[in-house]
């Protein structure tokens, strides 16, 4: 039944009654498994993957990658002080890497002001935090899997053999 | 200016006209288009482009590029322990079409007769004659879900038949046939010393069982012309790259009518080819996982909104009877596309016995199947 993850991360909008279909499934049998999946919490949430680059107004936001240092705490490593960062909305992503930091965060903010006061105001000054590395971000290509760009495709002819 | 009798004869594509009328209109859904809906892979594309930066420009060898052949005799070798020499069983082609028609002229004297399925690809029966072939159709119908039988070719056996066109999994109709279904023809092949054209560009799009090529039973690699390409299964259409395995004396025959008439197959297509095998298997299984899926969807679907449609082996293709709405296959398709703008190819298009059939292409987005498959109901319920 994993392959209805499959179908549904392609388009979170693809129906039980749809999938049941494509995997020649009845339609209880896959509402019930994709239950399951939200109950696990394999399925975190359905959500629109967007390109706010083209909004061009107040909308647009500012993104940056933070590589942070932290010194991990006896008995909770790295997760605690994790904790302490990613719980703030402005933390987009947050991940554990192995190499010359520790974590590296995705920071949006309204523009740059709004981003660098987080960085200096509230990360840097948490207890653990050794130092922290902002890079801005100026363009996004692709994302998760997606390609940004409106891709003008070549059309098939309408009809052949 | 007079033209030739044998191109006069020719039969002008029946459904010219309607092909004519999707072309001409806007925002259509269609479902008739004989090709993938996905792009080429990108590692050959981007290979193809290196190629291109390095000045790979030039004509190559007649056959093909050498390291292509090498690349296709050991991907045969390692898939279906079929052995072909590169030197000698190969050929290249500018697509599978290229590969029939030599294939065709190369083994036809003037008059002699070759068996061809009905209803099946468009472009056999033409060039049969073309290449001063005789053509016998052999029928295959809903009944017997459009496959040939043991039985029907042998009925349609007679004095001066030398070769049959085989095709599967098949274009129109989506069915394959399983080694079982194939040792039984081969039998009928050998005991009436028949070559067999058997083109299996659709190898790859095989859902129900593992494809068999028929070149692998006894007997049958000395008599069976292999077609293939990558045209369907690595969406290369564009491309235009094919290729013929077979015994030497074919090979080379069709050898010297494709220097004259091609040269060598376009060396972008074959560039992009060799990586095409060499790495890009996941992608034409993702492919094929995806096909696989709509294939299950449509046939659902048609049959739920009141077209009979048989669950086929392989390719894009559905077949589903329009019987009960009484009307024929082009005014269906004809209708279909002016009334709810879905465009799908009537059955006649391939041969009489699709009368009463529409081909439907699944090498569309799910988006569009699900649009396309919700207006067609609304047709079925307006007509009804």
């Amino acid at each position: 039944m994993k392959e209805i993850l499959e179908i549904l991360e392609k388009d979170a909008r693809t129906t039980p009654e749809e999938i049941a279909k494509m995997l020649r499934k009845n339609t209880g049998a896959i509402k019930k498994a994709i239950k399951k999946y939200e109950k696990e919490g394999v399925i975190v949430k359905y959500k629109t993957v967007l390109n706010t680059d083209i909004l061009k107004d107040d909308a647009q936001k500012v993104r940056a990658l933070i590589e942070v240092r932290v010194a991990p705490q006896r008995g909770h490593g790295f997760d605690r002080i994790a904790e302490r960062i990613y719980r703030f909305p402005e933390v987009v992503s947050c991940y554990l890497l192995s190499g010359s930091y520790d974590l590296l965060l995705v920071v949006e903010g309204r523009d740059i002001q709004e981003v660098s006061s987080f960085v200096s105001g509230r990360l840097a000054t948490i207890d653990n935090v050794n130092s922290t590395v902002t890079h801005f971000i100026l363009k996004r290509y692709k994302a998760d899997g997606d390609i940004l760009k409106r891709i003008e495709r070549n059309n098939r002819i309408a009809i052949s053999f | 200016m007079k033209i030739s009798k044998l191109v006069e004869k020719m039969k002008p594509s029946g459904i010219r006209e309607f092909f004519d009328l999707v072309i001409g209109m806007k925002d259509v859904i269609s479902l008739g288009v004989g090709e993938p809906d996905f792009v080429t892979p990108w590692n050959i594309c981007e290979s193809a482009m290196f190629s291109l930066e390095k000045g790979y420009t030039s004509y190559t060898s007649n056959k093909g590029l050498y390291e292509l052949r090498l690349a296709i005799s050991r991907y045969l070798k390692n898939k279906f322990s079929l052995s072909y020499n590169p030197d000698r069983n190969i050929l290249v082609t500018t697509g599978v079409s290229e590969a029939v028609d030599l294939a065709l002229r190369a083994i036809l004297n003037r008059g002699d007769k070759i068996l061809i399925p009905d209803p099946s690809y468009v472009s056999y029966d033409p060039i049969s004659e073309l290449a001063g072939g005789k053509v016998i159709l052999v029928k295959t119908s809903g009944s017997d879900n459009f496959k040939l039988t043991p039985g029907s070719v042998k009925k349609n056996i007679s004095k001066g038949v030398k070769a049959i066109i085989l095709n599967y999994p098949a274009n129109p109709t989506g069915v394959s046939y399983s080694r079982k279904e194939l040792l039984a023809l081969s039998k009928i092949f050998i005991d009436n010393d028949l070559i067999v054209i058997s083109d299996e560009i659709y190898d790859e799009l095989t859902y129900d069982f593992p494809h068999t090529p028929l070149a692998t039973l006894p007997g049958m690699k000395q008599r069976t012309i292999y077609l293939n390409g990558f045209s369907k299964a690595f969406a290369m259409t564009g491309w235009r790259v094919g290729y013929a395995c077979g015994p030497e004396e074919i090979i080379s025959a069709m050898t010297k009518i494709h220097q004259y008439t091609m040269l060598c197959a376009p060396i972008m297509g074959q560039l992009g080819a060799i990586e095409a095998l060499r790495g890009s298997s996941g992608a034409v299984l993702e492919m094929k996982r995806e096909y696989k899926r709509r294939r299950e969807f449509i046939v659902s679907k048609l049959n739920e909104i009141g077209l009979y449609c048989a669950m086929p082996e392989g390719t894009f293709y559905v077949f589903p009877s329009i019987k009960n709405t009484g009307m024929r296959s082009v005014e269906f398709a004809k209708s279909l596309l002016q009334k709810e703008k879905v465009a799908v190819v009537p059955g006649t298009a391939f041969g009489s016995q699709g009368e009463g059939h529409i081909r439907i292409a699944y090498a569309s987005s799910m988006e569009n199947l699900k649009e396309a498959t919700e207006r067609m109901g609304h047709f079925l319920k307006s007509n009804a």
